[in-house]
């Protein structure tokens, strides 16, 4: 008895779920759109997010090995992160998980990681690079992606980050096209994209990086929204918001300082984390 | 085991449109000539910062009609401007077309090795000064006009698109419905626009009977194709081919899905007699399963080579001429193959509804090798010196199974195909009818 409600407990976390998202993305992007995800490269992430999180798990002195993050890491880098060589995945998986443990203010890990891992690969080298065209804009996918994501946000009850950042991002773009005179079809079509939906629900909700206080969090979305606006329309670089969130995310202690909160724990229902989150090392999961 | 490749590429230009052709901007009509564009051909050579343009034109009409206007990213000085050889992108066309392989089955009696191959290839008419003095007047500012080979080029810059349509209307350019929005919207982007009409009599000079292809040279952070405009005249869907030459890797749009093409598959033997057909159907039936909505691939290649060539690589002097400028000095003097040029030949179909906002690209770091490759094997057919029983079989197997894939690519009705299929046709003849053929017909 004891045993079931155990693990009905566990399964409260929500990233079970979103490990089930990501992976039915993961297949639907490899079955149904056929984009170039390589299962080589998809098992070397996965392998390397594991033991680099088991490594800074023993170095850290963690009470448990967690795989539920690295895990989540790694199918977000499945999703977004392209490149032709086997090596560059691996030390895409490394950088991620590695950054958790070695980028750290106030016992917060500063960026999300994969978003780390991929903006500063992209950065550094030719071979790697995001496909965000290659969801296509239908519109019902991306309608099936929202609502897959949402669940797993409501879980996670952090879920104004979203919603705030798909706003403030559409209002955005509906302004721009209305200053330019441009039909509605652009705009519409710009928000029916695959990649800024797993972005916004997959990426940026991550509440292990994103502000504590809810009122942080929630002008914490929209500005970043503004920076990746700013990218996509001032430097024309694509791949806007992913760029944003790396710019934005050294703003995070900031905000915390300005609005307290509580740092967020994933396997604690919400009432319980303040009395436990004593005994427990904080923010090491993802 | 012995095999003769044969290769028929798909030479767009020819199979593919036959129609009009025009740039990424509208086209002008100066008289009230029907002008509707449907395909055009642009190469994009893009590294950094830096973008050479160059949009072949095949434009069928009167050359005292044609007008286009473009919008470009930057301010053009003359020098940025030039008229390029309409050979070099038909070089490009062939080498990068998709492709009919052929292949003959092995006598099934003998064994024995041999290797031969043999590829096969198929084939304004007012005052300056008055037109300076209008544009003040419509809060146009005309930057720079050029005489660039047979072409007269401005360079325009408005504060507003009321005023840029109006001074093209009064100076005689026929302007499509809906443009003004557009070009209000390119404005405040910060665009110029270039309008480029035929100058009669330097083209008489240079002898040439058609327009040549116009090039031009800028540097933008803007890696994108303006494809608004030309929807805005165009009746109907209209074709795109954009052969991306870069450094690194493909080239694909980042607000659309590009998709390669089905490729490496086996057809029937008379597919190579109607291999045009089979490309068209093909292509719309994979313009129809992506909803509209895809950019395709069907050429991405290091240009240092290719297997099988439907034509020889572009020389280094050719990538230059079309303005890939890195490879410098070096390759100049030396006679060969170019290096470090990347080809990625995409090809859509688009109109207003399903490709609202103008092409964004990247270039990305994948140089794994594409072709659009069809396949046909030839039964054999000489003497037999055996049984040959067990080779028919496999045949009649292996023609089925082409029949179906072809149905799958095409969409073409599988028992017309299997009627072309002269084994398969014979055997069927032999049988009765179903007794049902012969309800309804």
């Amino acid at each position: 008895m004891n045993a079931i409600a155990q693990v009905f407990n566990r399964l409260k976390d929500p990233r079970y779920y979103q490990i089930a998202v990501l992976s039915s993305l993961v297949i639907f992007g490899v079955v149904g759109l056929d984009f170039g995800i390589r299962w080589s490269n998809a098992i070397l992430i996965v392998a390397s997010a594991l033991s680099v999180q088991y490594l800074g798990t023993k170095l850290t002195k963690l009470t448990r090995f967690d795989p539920l993050s690295p895990l989540i890491t790694s199918l977000s880098l499945t999703l977004l992160f392209r490149t032709d060589m086997a090596a560059l995945a691996m030390l895409a998986a490394c950088m991620a998980i590695g950054s958790k443990f070695l980028i750290r203010v106030n016992g917060k890990h500063v960026f999300n990681p994969a978003n780390f891992a991929i903006v500063t690969l992209m950065l550094a080298s030719n071979h790697a690079w995001i496909s965000s065209g290659q969801w296509g804009n239908a519109a019902i996918g991306a309608f099936a992606l929202a609502c897959l994501g949402f669940i797993v946000l409501t879980r996670a009850r952090r879920s104004e980050t979203t919603i705030t950042f798909l706003i403030a991002y559409a209002t955005l773009m509906f302004g721009r096209a209305l200053w330019l005179g441009d039909p509605l079809s652009i705009p519409l079509h710009q928000m029916q994209n695959g990649a800024l939906l797993i972005f916004a629900f997959f990426m940026i909700s991550d509440p292990k990086t994103t502000p504590d206080a809810r009122i942080g969090r929630v002008i914490y979305a929209a500005f970043v929204a503004s920076v990746a606006y700013l990218i996509q329309f001032v430097l024309y670089e694509p791949s806007a918001p992913v760029l944003a969130l790396i710019v934005c995310a050294p703003v995070v202690p900031a905000v915390d300082a300005l609005f307290r909160g509580q740092n967020y724990r994933w396997d604690q229902p919400k009432g319980l984390q303040k009395d436990l989150s004593k005994n427990m090392p904080k923010g090491v999961y993802q | 085991m012995r095999v003769f490749v044969l290769i028929i590429s798909a030479a767009l230009t020819v199979a593919l449109s036959g129609t009009a052709q025009a740039f990424c901007g509208f086209y002008v009509a100066k008289a009230d000539t029907s002008l509707f564009n449907r395909a055009s051909q642009v190469v994009l050579v893009r590294d950094g910062n830096r973008t050479v343009l160059t949009m072949a034109n095949d434009f069928e009409g009167d050359v005292k009609d044609f007008a286009v206007v473009i919008p470009v990213p930057t301010f053009i000085e003359r020098g940025q401007i030039n008229v390029a050889d309409k050979t070099l992108i038909d070089h490009l066309d062939a080498y990068t077309s998709p492709r009919l392989v052929e292949y003959f089955d092995p006598d099934p009696c003998m064994r024995y090795e041999m290797d031969m191959a043999g590829a096969l290839k198929s084939s304004m008419p007012r005052s300056s000064r008055e037109m300076e003095r209008r544009a003040k007047a419509d809060g146009v500012t005309i930057e720079a006009s050029y005489t660039v080979g047979e072409y007269d080029i401005l360079i325009l810059s408005a504060k507003e698109s009321d005023g840029l349509i109006k001074w093209l209307d009064e100076s005689g350019y026929k302007i499509p419905k809906g443009a003004s929005k557009v070009v209000g919207s390119y404005l405040k982007q910060d665009m110029r626009f270039f309008v480029a009409k035929v100058n009669l009599e330097a083209q008489q000079k240079a002898g040439y009977s058609y327009l040549r292809p116009l090039q031009v040279a800028f540097e933008s952070r803007k890696f994108m194709l303006p494809i608004r405009l030309g929807t805005l005249n165009a009746k109907g869907e209209q074709e795109l081919y954009v052969y991306a030459l870069t450094r690194t890797g493909r080239v694909e749009t980042t607000n659309y899905r590009t998709v390669k093409l089905p490729s490496d598959t086996e057809v029937p033997e008379f597919v190579k007699t109607e291999f045009s057909d089979f490309y068209r159907s093909m292509f719309e039936k994979q313009v129809q399963e992506q909803n509209r909505r895809a950019v395709f691939i069907e050429y991405a290649w290091d240009m240092a080579w290719c297997d099988p060539c439907a034509a020889d690589p572009l020389s280094a002097d050719e990538l230059r001429k079309l303005g890939v400028f890195w490879t410098g000095e070096a390759n100049r003097s030396t006679k060969g193959q170019a290096q470090n040029v990347f080809v990625t030949r995409l090809h859509l179909r688009y109109d207003k509804e399903h490709f609202p906002e103008d092409l964004l690209f990247q270039e990305t770091g994948d140089r794994q090798n594409f072709q659009g490759r069809y396949v046909v094997r030839h039964a054999f057919k000489g003497e037999a010196t055996c049984d040959l029983t067990n080779y028919e079989a496999q045949l009649r197997e292996r023609h089925e199974r082409e029949a179906q894939q072809l149905a799958n690519l095409t969409g073409w009705d599988i028992d017309d195909i299997r009627e072309k299929i002269p084994l398969i046709a014979d055997t069927q003849a032999g049988q009765p009818k179903p007794w049902w053929k012969a309800l309804w017909d």
